[in-house]
């Protein structure tokens, strides 16, 4: 009687077109039930905004500190700007397991290439490439690593900014941003970027993105990092933290005139 | 019907910590392990033994915690016959992030690994859901973690002592077991240092008292001890 009322189940399920995952509980199509294969995931630890300038020397990354767990700001030190090799920098927003994943797959890329230990090395251009086909791939296998990735460098005289993102969309630009960069910081580098700034317009131009971000965006917190590569190398700052300005005259009384709002 | 509690899964909802200080680990936690709305372990130890040196504090999914916890410690016993020596906390960590990055669609479980080696002295390593790996001074995890954030933001500093840092886990795990229905029983610490490890086990009602609890009495027909009294500040 019990492997009847099982058909049974099985019956009503199958006409269902999504049942609830086994495991997860989640949406799940009903012919993907019994699949080997797992598939997309759900990010839990996430970092926010990246953003990237070239300027005369290089390039120039910001980042701030933070790894969400949802609405939590649980982490508050975490380093979302690393360095690849000689020639390039690698920022990232979304999912810090899998970013810590892609700057091991890419220590070890570095490391492979250095052991030929023929004058030759993999400049930033060669290493978006890489970044784009194991995106790409992991997407079309319906397993992304869930992140938005920024990639500066300088090999030979030649500047290099670019992005990649978990489904594979990658381009290069003179200024980029990841998450709620593209919204609050590219307007403002559509203002304000020129090319050949100096080092110290480029971090008075990213420090200017970077407090707009910390006002308007939930997951952002104060501490931040600004990196930076030239032909010389790369150098990611110490953490530090940006003022933030609340003494405006309309934010000390704004119910004035309309008693009851905000 | 309103018994879904029978065939839930066994879950620890739990509070876990670790704490880093001048000199060792001290890792913390409560002991309840619920399935669904009844408490399945009243007693439960949530911190466990790995090798000598290293302990580890298990949240989330009872069975997912037990299992990776069991796995690692295979592994990192074959490690060490290979190595000639104690296993450092890094190593450890990182065998648990891989456990937990390569498995992340399955497991359901926040670990903190804590302990002792003679390169880096006491560490913590976080390594929650997803299976991201952070280096931490401190580390808290499981459902009442929530309300230990606000509380370990004002209260705990660097180069504290042995016996600063046990009393500050206590006092954590004890704050998070009077607000989280999910943890609850006695708090266990574990002190880990050059010296060893040592277990402490600090009962129900021994625990100082908080806002609107009331000391513990026999019966409505004797006076209460007077060895629980409510905190103040």
């Amino acid at each position: 009687m019990l492997a009847a009322a099982q058909k049974d189940e099985k019956k009503d399920q199958a006409l269902k077109n999504h049942v609830g995952h086994p495991q997860t509980g989640r949406d799940c199509p009903f012919t993907l039930l019994n699949s080997p294969i797992s598939h997309t995931q759900y990010p839990y630890v996430t970092g926010t905004s990246v953003l990237g300038i070239k300027y005369k020397d290089g390039v120039l990354l910001a980042s701030d500190m933070g790894g969400s767990y949802g609405s939590t700001l649980r982490y508050k030190s975490v380093q979302r700007l690393k360095p690849i090799g000689k020639h390039t920098l690698l920022g990232a927003g979304g999912e810090i397991s899998d970013f810590q994943e892609i700057v091991r797959y890419l220590d070890e890329l570095i490391l492979y290439d250095n052991m030929w230990d023929d004058g030759n090395s993999l400049g930033p251009k060669e290493v978006h490439n890489y970044l784009n086909r194991l995106m790409y791939n992991r997407r079309n296998k319906f397993n992304p690593l869930w992140n938005t990735l920024v990639l500066g460098g300088v090999k030979n005289g030649q500047k290099y900014l670019g992005t990649v993102n978990m489904i594979g969309v990658h381009y290069e630009e003179n200024h980029v941003a990841t998450g709620f960069g593209n919204h609050l910081a590219r307007p403002i580098f559509r203002d304000e970027w020129h090319e050949d700034m100096t080092f110290e317009e480029g971090v008075k131009l990213l420090e200017k993105c970077m407090l707009v971000l910390l006002y308007r965006d939930r997951s952002a917190v104060n501490k931040l990092q600004i990196a930076k590569i030239t032909e010389e190398g790369a150098t990611i700052s110490e953490p530090y933290a940006i003022k933030t300005h609340w003494e405006l005259e309309a934010f000390k009384n704004p119910a004035t005139g309309a008693v009851g709002s905000w | 019907m309103d018994m879904d509690w029978i065939n839930a899964p066994h879950s620890m909802g739990t509070t876990i910590i670790g704490v880093t200080y001048n000199g060792g680990t001290v890792l913390g936690a409560d002991s309840r392990t619920s399935t669904g709305m009844y408490v399945a372990n009243r007693a439960s130890d949530k911190i466990t033994q790995l090798t000598d040196n290293v302990y580890l504090c298990r949240s989330g999914s009872a069975a997912d915690s037990q299992v990776v916890s069991d796995y690692v410690r295979y592994f990192l016993h074959q490690h060490i016959i290979q190595l000639g020596q104690p296993a450092t906390v890094k190593v450890t960590a990182n065998l648990i992030r891989l456990l937990s990055y390569n498995n992340k669609n399955t497991l359901e479980t926040g670990l903190i690994v804590g302990g002792w080696d003679k390169y880096e002295g006491g560490s913590i390593y976080s390594v929650p859901l997803g299976g991201t790996m952070l280096q931490l001074p401190f580390a808290i995890g499981g459902s009442g973690s929530s309300y230990l954030y606000g509380f370990l933001d004002q209260a705990w500093k660097d180069g504290m002592s042995k016996e600063e840092a046990e009393a500050l886990v206590v006092k954590c795990v004890s704050l998070a077991i009077a607000r989280d229905g999910a943890s609850g029983g006695v708090v266990r610490t574990v002190v880990i240092n050059s010296e060893g490890v040592t277990r402490n086990f600090y009962p129900g009602d021994k625990l100082p008292l908080w806002h609107e609890e009331l000391p513990l009495r026999n019966s409505l027909l004797e006076e209460a001890s007077s060895e629980a009294e409510p905190m103040h500040a």
